[in-house]
């Protein structure tokens, strides 16, 4: 079985994020593999225990992402490729999906696995815009797979609960939490992941047709409206104080 | 022309709100390029929902009947109505399953994407769509430049404003097409409660409700405001509740109008996915717990005593 999974750098969610004109400003940034994309990564590995095969980590995003590479190789990952693109390339989802869908495309690769979403854009699109371009079912949001040859049973979650469905290989994966626990890289894993080669992709060889998403700017979040501790004698004070502002200040209950 | 396109949503045959604040949203947008508002439902009970959407705005609501929701007979059944509407605007709500179709509608359209919007204005004759990045951190502007341009839009972002639509009703034969992935089976045990995704008012307990056996205390609050149940992750990871009740960075993105945070410390992640609440309430009896630098109403108090009070006070004038 050859399977792909899809690694997204992101910064850390306790990093400070200084907010430049179109871009952040990447100075002092913690770096870090995007949550959902460990358990793909986890997936993956899992899979070839099973199945055999191959699994590579391809990234896409600027020099630093080969770090994620490494770390990915340190769990172990097969092979490590990285689409090397600005990092403003990757708020496009539509020019991600087509430069993976085509390397992947070449690879011929049965299983795609990426994060239900990356969690600096959130956008829950690249994955599922693949299958889309490379004309193959998808599971989102899954939280168990099963692989019996081609058939592949997958329960997803779903608004209200979860959902088993069936489809078959080739496929593109979405992994919510809850589908495995990312295994720790070894420090024999992390010693070796230093050694190993990282393939360079660059956008023309990848041959697709650019982006469609100008970034007009970048702001800071709006400020929150200036907040106010309630003063109560006690909770039936707090609990008639709130019920007022909620319904005649706010009006929205 | 440069007509907008909605996709709306129905929830157990209900028109979901969501779909008249995109059609809403949408009269905005094609009153400013000149064009008309189209609002697109699966259904084939479209006659039904024909007024309301007229009346936020809806030139023409139009019905598909598509069967049961799967990713790909929607994505299919989506773009046959987009190529024969020809849209130079398509919104469709970032929800469970907009997120799954508008992806493979965006490819099939040849478009350009902007996900999980929260504010739309017009420049230059193009969309401006606002989104937060970086768990709210930053707020990011796209303009999309490919001759269709999509978006998925949170709930709750966008108003509600009447305006007349002209309100024609369409029956539309596009169909499901080819479906690769069948549906076996569903759980929807937890299906009955408001949904957090969608709802208006969220109440939320952390770990300072102390074990599960305390969750009626949150419950019946949230049950008398026909509110959804969120959680804190440190809950979720206890086991006290599962997973699906998750708001934050590694569980749900909410917007609510109404935000009640009952023992949540307020850390950055659980920020991440509920700080663009319209109105927080934070019940903590820690008065320098950080939850309270977002608040728009903090009370320092034990949650035991001031939820119970909460939920009868708001028994008492609610009927
Ligand atoms: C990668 C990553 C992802 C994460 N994703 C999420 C996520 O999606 N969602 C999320 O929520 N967290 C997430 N977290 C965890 C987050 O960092 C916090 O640990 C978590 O939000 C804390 O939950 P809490 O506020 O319920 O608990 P605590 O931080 O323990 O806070 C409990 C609060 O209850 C108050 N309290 C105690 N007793 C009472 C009482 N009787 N009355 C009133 N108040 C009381 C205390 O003063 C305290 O402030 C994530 C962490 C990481 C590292």
């Amino acid at each position: 079985m050859k399977i792909v999974v899809l690694v997204k750098q992101v910064p850390d969610t306790e990093t400070n994020i200084k907010v430049g004109d179109k871009s952040i400003n990447e100075a002092g940034v913690k770096w870090i593999i995007s949550p959902y994309d460990e358990f793909a990564i986890e997936e993956g590995i899992r899979i070839r225990e099973k199945s055999g095969g191959e699994v590579i980590a391809v990234s896409l995003g600027p020099d630093r992402v080969v770090e994620a590479l490494r770390t990915a190789y340190a769990m172990g990952v097969d092979r490590a490729v990285h689409v090397k693109v600005d990092d403003y390339v990757t708020f496009d989802s539509t020019y991600t999906s087509e430069l993976l869908a085509n390397f992947i495309k070449a690879e011929n690769a049965d299983v795609i696995i990426g994060g239900r979403q990356s969690i600096d854009t959130d956008s829950s699109q690249v994955v599922v815009q693949i299958a889309e371009r490379l004309n193959v079912p998808h599971v989102a949001m899954a939280l168990k797979l099963e692989f019996d040859g081609k058939k592949v049973t997958a329960t997803r979650e779903i608004e209200g609960g979860t959902e088993v469905v069936e489809t078959s290989a080739p496929l593109a994966v979405t992994a919510q939490k809850g589908l495995n626990e990312p295994r720790y890289p070894s420090l024999k894993g992390i010693m070796s992941a230093k050694k190993k080669p990282v393939d360079v992709k660059k956008p023309e060889e990848l041959g697709a047709t650019g982006s469609k998403l100008e970034v007009v700017s970048l702001e800071p979040p709006p400020p929150r409206i200036a907040g106010r501790k309630l003063e109560a004698a006690d909770a039936q004070g707090f609990a008639s104080q709130l019920v007022k502002a909620l319904r005649e200040e706010a009006k929205v209950i | 022309m440069a007509d907008v396109l909605v996709v709306g949503e129905l929830k157990n045959g209900e028109l979901k709100k969501i779909s008249k604040e995109l059609t809403s949203a949408a009269r905005k947008i094609a009153d400013a390029i000149g064009g008309k508002v189209h609002t697109l439902l699966i259904t084939d009970n479209v006659d039904s929902f024909a007024g309301d959407l007229k009346a936020v705005g809806a030139d023409a609501v139009i019905g598909a009947n598509l069967g049961e929701f799967s990713p790909e007979g929607y994505a299919n059944g989506i773009f046959a109505v987009i190529q024969e509407k020809k849209p130079a605007v398509v919104l469709m709500p970032h929800s469970a399953q907009g997120k799954e179709y508008s992806a493979r509608v965006a490819i099939k359209a040849n478009a350009g994407i902007v996900a999980d919007a929260v504010g739309l204005s017009v420049d230059g004759g193009k969309v401006v769509a606002k989104k937060p990045i970086y768990s709210g951190k930053a707020y990011a502007n796209f303009k999309v430049s490919s001759d269709i341009q999509m978006f998925t839009v949170r709930a709750n972002s966008q108003e509600v404003t009447p305006k007349e639509g002209a309100g024609a009703v369409e029956k539309s034969g596009a169909s499901a097409g080819e479906v690769r992935t069948k549906s076996l089976s569903k759980d929807l045990s937890g299906g009955n409660k408001v949904q957090l995704a969608d709802a208006s008012i969220i109440v939320s307990g952390g770990r300072g409700i102390k074990g599960p056996e305390n969750w009626p205390i949150i419950q019946d609050l949230a049950d008398t405001l026909g509110a959804a149940l969120g959680a804190s992750r440190a809950t979720v990871d206890a086991g006290w509740i599962s997973h699906s009740h998750q708001v934050g960075q590694t569980g749900k993105t909410v917007s609510p109008n109404c935000y009640i945070a009952c023992g949540i410390s307020g850390a950055i992640q659980h920020l991440a996915g509920m700080g663009s609440s319209k109105y927080i309430v934070a019940i903590n009896k820690d008065g320098d717990a950080p939850i309270f630098k977002v608040a728009t109403y903090g009370v320092v108090a034990d949650l035991f005593e001031v939820v119970p009070a909460l939920t009868s006070e708001f028994k008492k004038v609610l009927g």
